[in-house]
């Protein structure tokens, strides 16, 4: 609970600050946050990938896109009045919606007893790995994964054609006026 | 103690739910690019606590099969998350990438500037 609070008080300070590198760092301090809350919730691989990409190269990349580009702000001009209403209407029937949910922690809900059994019973027998976080990942659910690295791949490429033809733009009389 | 035992029960549902308004707030409210992918992460983050949290099992442990253990938390959830951050992670490059291009193009990465610029021409 503790931890939960230190993330909504560093997700105010992200809205709030104007300076981009240090939403930036805030954003790393999030990332450290958010994988100890989910070592809490028992899920140990989720919070190490968490702490390594979401801390680590996520803050990394980001870093790198701000020294290319600005790291300040402007201030809008207008107030954001329309998008504080949806956002509070949105928070609010959420808010609705979560008394029907099962309370935190209980066993019997039917997502903890639908298909997870399963896994846990079988895992052992099926592929001899203690861990069933890997197992499903890597065995029950291998496709998926596959499909996953597909879209890092994609991803990665399409980066790549982005950033490559930089070097061949000339600088019009378009970008020059703008960017006074 | 009714309203103590449901905030208790809730409190995971309801910071997840700040959470993921922020994120959606920024996105709509802010014209900086990068502020919106920042927004964007929080709203991703908001949901892998919303996978995560229900999968856990009080006097449960971490889903690694042991003999001294018998209740484990949810392994599948673990799973979906595991792939959506490092999914999160490309997308976020390749969203980074779109931006150092427009601040080629346009010279700014502010969304009303864009638009003006636009405009004059």
């Amino acid at each position: 609970m503790v931890l939960l609070t230190l993330l909504a008080a560093i997700t105010i300070g992200i809205v709030r600050m104007r300076n981009l590198f240090g939403v930036v760092v805030l954003g790393g301090i999030y990332s450290f946050l958010m994988a100890s809350v989910m070592i809490v919730l028992d899920a140990v691989d989720v919070a190490m990938t968490e702490a390594s990409v979401g801390a680590g190269i996520s803050t990394v990349l980001m870093l790198g896109a701000l020294s290319l580009t600005k790291t300040e702000e402007s201030v809008p001009k207008h107030l954001p009045l329309l998008p504080v209403f949806v956002a509070v209407a949105t928070g609010a029937v959420l808010v609705f919606g979560t008394f029907a949910l099962p309370p935190f922690g209980v066993a019997e809900t039917p997502m903890n007893t639908h298909v997870a059994p399963y896994y846990l019973q079988n895992s052992i027998p099926d592929t001899s790995i203690p861990n069933v976080v890997t197992s499903v990942l890597s065995s029950y659910r291998g496709f998926d994964t596959l499909g996953e690295t597909t879209v890092i791949f994609t991803a990665g490429i399409a980066v790549l054609m982005l950033l490559k033809g930089k070097r061949h733009i000339k600088p019009g009389p378009k970008r020059r006026r703008v960017s006074r | 103690m009714d309203l103590l035992q449901a905030i208790v029960a809730h409190y995971n549902h309801w910071i997840i739910i700040f959470l993921m308004v922020s994120g959606l707030y920024i996105v709509v409210a802010r014209g900086n690019m990068i502020k919106k992918l920042v927004g964007l992460g929080l709203f991703q983050t908001s949901v892998y606590l919303l996978y995560l949290s229900p999968g856990k099992i009080l006097g449960g442990t971490p889903p690694i099969i042991s003999a001294q253990f018998s209740v484990y938390s949810n392994p599948l959830p673990h799973v979906l998350i595991l792939t959506a951050i490092v999914v999160g992670v490309a997308t976020l490059a390749l969203g980074l990438a779109l931006v150092v291009r427009i601040n080629e193009a346009f010279g700014t990465i502010e969304e009303d500037e864009i638009f003006a610029g636009e405009e004059d021409e």
